[in-house]
């Protein structure tokens, strides 16, 4: 009866890993309530944004330094890489291949690396363009919210390669698939908190 | 019930479907500024609308956020959540653009 109980947020493993399931309800709300705290200071990096998006400082303007075709790709990116973790944690729940597991997160983890490529490339246009934190208020705010995303997503990618060393040493015991249920979670809010970024950062300063 | 939840191919189209929604909402967002056929304020009040839908989308078909009682935790924590930012944020620019208004 309880195996049939959806525990957490995620993906629960169900029946398919009864004791894994029993322990994970705990485990995952735990780090849902950090999720959400995280969320809390992503939420007021944002009012601070939108506080001191006027304060430009006769410097580069949001619509002169975003561009919306870099900004789709690291969306596209960022959306299929979700999809990809959403394979590997179907992978992992019901017993497949460790290849299969493996390649799957092999997957997010060039996608989300790719995503910071992309970034990066961004970051290091505007920085060119003079474009940086210290030129004004707008820029300060811009270079606090939207590289501390990109933190989050290093952060997972780190957490993915770690990922796949204990997937190939230690197997798939409960606390590993417990680990990635975690991962799961934090990758898929990184998600979310991304589409904040592009709708209240990147397509407003872009509007005409 | 049970079996029929943790049918792979089940949850494999759960997450593609949601894949597909978010695809389709990111892309009419970015195709209204990118081609703009609205007002502005129409427009941005249409993408804040567009990511809402989204982040919804998401919290259903990434995260397994349901209605359902068992999962009336997690939903209390996200709607408490959204509570404590919307007042952090609300207040923080309702008085910093209160502010800013009486200094000009």
């Amino acid at each position: 009866m309880t195996a049939g109980e959806t525990k957490h947020p995620g993906l629960n493993l169900g029946s398919t890993d009864a004791q894994a399931h029993e322990a994970a309800g705990s485990a995952l709300f735990g780090f849902w309530a950090f999720l959400m705290s995280d969320a809390v200071i992503f939420a007021l990096l944002f009012a601070t944004y939108g506080v001191m998006l006027p304060a430009t400082a006769g410097g580069p303007t949001p619509a002169s330094e975003y561009k919306i075709g870099p900004t789709f790709l690291e969306t596209l990116v960022l959306l299929t890489s979700s999809l990809t973790y959403g394979l590997a944690s179907i992978a992992m729940k019901h017993g497949a291949a460790q290849a299969s597991i493996q390649t799957w997160l092999g997957l997010t983890l060039a996608l989300g690396l790719l995503f910071l490529g992309l970034e990066l490339h961004d970051f290091a246009g505007m920085i060119a363009h003079g474009a940086t934190p210290m030129r004004s208020g707008f820029l300060s705010a811009f270079f606090a919210l939207v590289p501390l995303h990109g933190l989050h997503v290093l952060a997972g990618s780190l957490w993915i390669v770690v990922m796949m060393a204990q997937l190939r040493i230690i197997g798939l015991d409960a606390r590993v698939k417990i680990n990635l249920l975690r991962l799961g979670l934090f990758w898929h809010f990184l998600d979310i908190i991304w589409i904040a970024i592009f709708s209240t950062v990147y397509l407003p300063g872009l509007i005409p | 019930m049970s079996e029929r939840r943790d049918d792979p191919r089940r949850e494999a189209r759960g997450y593609v479907l949601g894949y597909a929604a978010a695809l389709l909402l990111t892309s009419v967002a970015f195709a209204l500024v990118r081609w703009p056929v609205l007002a502005s304020t129409a427009t941005y009040a249409l993408v804040l609308a567009l990511a809402l839908i989204q982040i919804v989308v998401q919290f259903r078909c990434f995260l397994h956020i349901g209605l359902k009682r068992s999962t009336r935790d997690d939903l209390q924590l996200i709607l408490f959540s959204s509570l404590i930012i919307a007042l952090m944020v609300g207040g923080t620019l309702v008085i910093l653009f209160n502010l800013r208004m009486r200094m000009m």
